[in-house]
């Protein structure tokens, strides 16, 4: 089971929203991962195969070992797919 | 054993947040497993989060103490979380019922009224609720009429904010896929329109090129850490080594006290945000669920950073400008005879990059700058206007940080103050309601893209 990590600088708001995004997007595409959120201090010390966030703040956790994908549009659902897809 | 399910199961909010999220997972027909943790983890969510306020409340009592003393008046953190985690203590069961049943209210609204929103941040839902909650019961409301009014208040408020922003952040998205959903939404309202009147021919931000260095800065724990250890630095210093030393810290020199106390802070913040993510995980995806399936053509109104993509530099120019604001409005705050708000970095950094956006938006680089002046100065006025009317609550040293909480608890808080009975406050808040959503519904159907001040309910 892959695991997928959505980060914002809060851990509250806008990463919830995407991870209900990145739910709705596997359950199209017909894969399973497991979902969840959480803020950027927590991230770094979090275990996952993908960390999906936006420009800005999921730079900060690029370490040469964690796969972390950087959203140009946080709403957009298309380009959330596309990461996806190439990264499960 | 009605004694027991009433006040015992009932009255402990833990269990009735964990009850809404068990009823959550069942409607939506998730498998045993998941409706158990789901369960579990909403109610220890409820407890972590009093766990980080009894962490925050001891530094927030040392930071009083060295403020007093040096500055001879009292001064107060604007902190969403810590103001609520307090809260829980003795208005739990209020907000707990008037948050489910404000959502249901929202959803109704946005059923059967032109407003067709669905307010998807959590934790706002939350704070506005646990506010209402204090403010009634301050007022002498109880049992069915403070959730029926309470839910009331918070449904409206949860479709009309976002309705208000609406032509604005269509302008912002360029589409209209999506609403701001946040209760900082009059701070930007006013950015919004400060923008417009002074920004004729302003270029956008977006064509600056600004040093990406300060985004750091987003990082909730990173920015409160910072900002606290510098605040108690300050205030330790002005204290005096001799009152610190002698009185608070047991002889521990008062700069490294200072240092500890100010991180305590971050890290009982840190504490309550993890506690109310844990609350909220299973609650807003099942209301989300539910909502869509009432109004199908639903749209969702997002937390503020869903627009901070669409000027990036907007958001640092308006962070920046708004906690300049703060700082300025502080030395005006006391000769006003209101209490000290320290601007702290996280209402300024969320409310003012919104802000920063939104004046964009309206009145490019003019707008950006002057729009987040406004929301900065509003968000160092109302939290020290509304300290009064929250009762007991208002001694503690802290207070809400963004403008609707401020705009609703004043204006709520002194009518019920000016009226005497209750059942008149109610009617008079009724009609409130009803004139907004007339004075909405005209002004969409007009297709005014200037909604009137409908922030007030």
């Amino acid at each position: 089971m892959k695991k997928v990590l959505v980060v914002c600088g809060n851990g509250l708001g806008s990463s919830m929203i995407v991870e209900m995004n990145v739910k709705a997007a596997l359950k199209e595409m017909g894969k399973e991962a497991e979902v969840s959120h959480t803020d950027l201090t927590s991230a770094k010390s979090e275990q996952a195969d993908l960390y999906l966030g936006s420009e800005d703040i999921v730079g900060g956790l690029e370490d040469g070992n964690k796969n972390v994908v950087k959203l140009k549009n946080l709403m957009d659902k298309n380009e959330l797919r596309e990461a996806l897809e190439n990264n499960l | 054993m009605i004694d027991l399910i009433m006040k015992d199961i009932l009255g402990t909010p833990a269990i009735l947040v964990g009850l809404f999220a068990l009823i959550g997972l069942l409607v939506q027909r998730k498998n045993t497993g998941d409706v158990v943790s789901g369960t579990l983890k909403t109610i220890m969510g409820f407890v972590i989060l009093g766990a980080g306020a009894n962490v925050l409340v001891q530094s927030l009592g040392q930071f009083s103490s060295m403020f007093n003393e040096a500055f001879a008046v009292q001064g107060v953190i604007p902190n969403n979380e810590a103001i609520v985690a307090l809260a829980q203590e003795t208005f739990g069961t209020a907000t707990a019922m008037i948050m489910l049943f404000g959502m249901v209210v929202n959803i109704l609204l946005a059923r059967f009224s032109p407003f067709k929103y669905i307010f998807l941040t959590g934790h706002h839902t939350m704070f506005m609720a646990a506010l209402i909650a204090v403010i009634l019961t301050t007022g002498g409301f109880s049992g069915a009429s403070l959730v029926i009014l309470g839910s009331i208040i918070l449904g409206t408020l949860m479709v009309l904010s976002p309705a208000m922003l609406q032509p604005f952040t269509r302008k912002v998205t360029g589409s209209d896929d999506f609403a701001v959903g946040h209760f900082g939404s009059f701070g930007y309202l006013i950015a919004a329109l400060v923008g417009k009147a002074v920004g004729k021919g302003s270029k956008s931000t977006e064509e600056i090129k600004v040093p990406k260095s300060l985004s750091f800065l987003r990082d909730t724990s990173v920015s409160v850490s910072l900002t606290m250890a510098i605040l108690f630095f300050v205030v330790a210093g002005a204290a005096g080594p001799a009152f610190v030393q002698g009185e608070l810290s047991g002889g521990q020199n008062f700069l490294v006290f200072a240092f500890m106390q100010g991180l305590t802070f971050a890290a009982g913040v840190y504490i309550i945000l993890a506690g109310v993510r844990m609350l909220l995980a299973e609650i807003v995806p099942a209301f989300k669920g539910i909502a869509e399936k009432v109004v199908p053509n639903s749209k969702p109104a997002l937390d503020c950073p869903a627009i901070f993509p669409f000027a990036g530099n907007a958001v640092i120019i308006g962070f920046f400008f708004s906690f300049i604001a703060g700082l300025v409005s502080m030395l005006f705050l006391p000769l006003l005879g209101l209490k000290v708000i320290v601007p702290g970095l996280v209402p300024h950094f969320f409310t003012g990059a919104a802000a920063g956006v939104f004046g964009n938006a309206t009145g490019g680089r003019k707008g950006a700058i002057i729009g987040s002046m406004a929301n900065g100065v509003i968000i160092s006025f109302l939290p020290a206007l509304l300290l009064p009317v929250l009762g007991s609550l208002g001694f503690q040293g802290t207070t809400f940080g963004d403008a609707d909480f401020g705009v609703v608890g004043i204006v709520l808080g002194n009518l019920i103050r000016m009226v005497e009975s209750n059942g008149i406050v109610f009617a008079v808040v009724l009609g409130i309601i009803a004139l907004l959503f007339f004075l909405g519904a005209r002004s969409k159907a007009n297709g005014d893209k200037e909604n009137p001040d409908t922030d007030i309910a």
